[in-house]
């Protein structure tokens, strides 16, 4: 079996007394879109940092291609690229110059004007950085992460703050890197994006990784349940919805209750008559297929974006 | 090299496009230039040169201000974590942040010299040879103070507190501003070790064609010492994040750039002829009506 090209074994991070890594472990092989889906503060950051050789583990090892990201200096920087969490230019810089600035840095680098044209930044060529919307900003600083044709490619929430529809724009030139086998460790809580980008998935929460494997494997682990999200237009008097027919999870987010049903007809029908005896109103009711959030709230008991 | 050059390219660029450069580049020099000539020069052509060298030295020092605050706006704005990603180090980073400064001075300082002779009636060009040696090395050297500044402190209002502790030195204990004869010769001994000295009583001698090679040659040495310790205490120093924290003893590192200056002060004040060659070459330009002012050694 091929060496991984990312290998992190037993990564342990602090900042003071804050625990923001408590011995993550994963191996992503060539080719594959790796993702480490989980909420604010969990560590996803702080991992792909470590990764990128802007951060130092306290105990632990990671290898990008078989190199050191702490120790490997100015070769390590030649084989990879990344898209920060937020990136910051020069306001009057304007973005031809931005990518040929960072193309000049590298010994090998694509031709710059191919990848206005990839971006769809050609009509901005001249425009300057402050100049640009929040998704044209966000396609620059994936441009400039590529302009070295990098073996790897780290992408930090790349979609964060941008609206659906430029969220949709970025996930087409993902996917497109994918079909391209490109080598990708994306962090994200957005489960469309996980399960829509990745090959293989972490959950990670408080600095551990929870559960690990392709979107399917994990969401079958959840038993292919249905989420039913209920509001009622009283707390629940007395009874309990855990005892519906097919519910075999239950749990209560302010006032929004979270089932989970092998059988939602039968729940359905059962919460109903249930309601009906105590007097009580069904005020919503969502059905989900089974996802990744709730492959989430089964391990952790807590929602994605709480 | 080429990355040093690539940077230095691209920043001169963005310098050009902010307005503000071109006001305190170029206008306010000459505002200070024709105000002080009009002032005290208007009489006499040697006044003006004299004067030339002392906002000269105003336009090379702007660096020291220039670039400390840049350098910790990029860390602030998350501009130099960017940069951190490409095969780049901070010596290249550093070096062309000096080096930009100095083409982009480079043309102010021709623009004042121009306008002295021409408008203002300069008696001569003075030693433009030594002007151009004093200029390169004030201006990397100023640029390398700077530079360790924003090395050295965590926040733009840090920054801005040492700038202007270190500022106001340089501006009227240096010559730069009000010559250094008149001073009491207590306070004169003590200006002999400010760089700004070397660099001011340098121009101003140069400019009125009355420095001595071994004026220049000190004063070059002492510029280019200072420039030296400065960029590598500065390069091992810096710091690409904004969270990564400088510990206050740190801070003791931007006295250890002036360590040069403690030399050639120390020598200057016990075996060197210097106070009495800056008094003499002031009477020289013509300094009569003041010189009931200047102390005897």
């Amino acid at each position: 079996m091929a060496e991984p090209i990312i290998l992190v074994d037993n990564l342990f991070k602090n900042y003071g007394a804050v625990e923001a890594l408590r011995g993550v472990s994963f191996a992503v092989p060539e080719g594959e879109v790796f993702g480490l889906l989980g909420p604010n503060g969990a560590g996803k950051t702080t991992t792909v940092e470590i990764l990128e050789g802007m951060r130092v583990p306290d105990r632990g090892t990671a290898r990008v291609c078989g190199l050191d990201p702490e120790k490997a200096g100015e070769q390590f920087k030649e084989i990879i690229g990344a898209v920060l969490q937020s990136t910051a230019l020069p306001d009057k810089l304007r973005v031809k110059e931005a990518i040929e600035l960072f193309a000049n840095f590298y010994r090998r680098h694509i031709n710059t004007d191919d990848l206005l044209r990839r971006f769809q930044l050609e009509d901005k060529r001249n425009a300057f950085y402050s100049q640009l919307s929040g998704g044209q900003k966000q396609r620059l600083a994936l441009a400039m992460a590529l302009v070295n044709d990098p073996q790897v490619l780290f992408l930090d929430e790349p979609t964060a703050g941008l609206d659906p529809q430029v969220r949709r724009e970025i996930y087409d030139i993902i996917e497109e890197l994918k079909r391209g086998k490109k080598t990708i460790l994306l962090t994200t809580h957005y489960i469309e994006e996980a399960e829509r980008l990745c090959d293989r998935v972490a959950i990670v929460d408080h600095g551990r990784v929870i559960a690990i494997g392709t979107p399917r494997e994990l969401k079958h682990a959840s038993a292919g349940k249905t989420r039913i999200e209920v509001k009622l237009a009283r707390p629940l008097a007395n009874g309990n919805l855990a005892n519906l027919d097919g519910v075999v999870d239950v749990r209560d987010f302010e006032g929004t209750y979270v089932l989970h049903s092998a059988r939602p007809p039968q729940t359905i029908v059962a919460l109903v008559k249930q309601l009906e005896a105590e007097h009580n109103e069904l005020q919503s009711l969502e059905m989900f297929s089974p996802s990744l959030e709730d492959v989430f709230i089964e391990l952790t008991g807590r929602r994605l974006r709480d | 090299m080429s990355h040093t050059w690539t940077l230095t390219k691209a920043r001169i660029r963005l310098a050009t496009r902010n307005r503000a450069f071109f006001f305190f580049s170029f206008m306010m020099p000459l505002i200070f230039l024709f105000g002080a000539v009009f002032m005290f020069g208007k009489d006499s052509g040697n006044w003006v040169g004299y004067i030339l060298g002392a906002v000269l030295t105003l336009t090379v020092m702007g660096s020291f201000w220039g670039l400390s605050v840049q350098l910790v706006t990029f860390r602030e704005q998350g501009i130099l974590r960017r940069f951190r990603l490409a095969p780049i180090g901070a010596g290249p980073l550093l070096a062309s942040s000096i080096l930009s400064n100095y083409f982009l001075v480079l043309p102010a300082v021709i623009v004042e010299i121009v306008v002295c002779r021409f408008a203002l009636h300069m008696q001569s060009w003075g030693n433009l040879w030594a002007v151009f040696l004093l200029v390169s090395l004030g201006s990397a050297a100023f640029s390398a103070f700077g530079l360790i500044v924003a090395s050295v402190t965590n926040t733009m209002q840090e920054t801005q507190m040492i700038n202007n502790l270190i500022w106001t030195g340089f501006l009227f204990l240096s010559g730069a501003t009000v010559p250094l004869a008149i001073f009491p010769s207590w306070l004169q001994r003590v200006a002999l070790f400010l760089p700004a000295t070397y660099l001011a009583v340098g121009l101003e001698n140069a400019t009125t064609n009355l420095a001595t090679m071994g004026e220049i040659a000190t004063d070059a040495a002492a510029l280019a010492i200072g420039l030296w310790m400065a960029f590598e205490i500065s390069r091992r120093l810096f710091r690409w994040e904004p969270e990564a924290k400088v510990p206050s003893r740190a801070k003791f590192w931007v006295l250890v750039a002036f360590v040069p200056f403690l030399v050639f002060g120390t020598w200057e004040n016990i075996a060197g002829n210097r106070l009495q060659q800056i008094r003499a070459n002031y009477l020289t330009v013509g300094g009569r009506m003041l010189r009931q002012a200047v102390p005897r050694r």
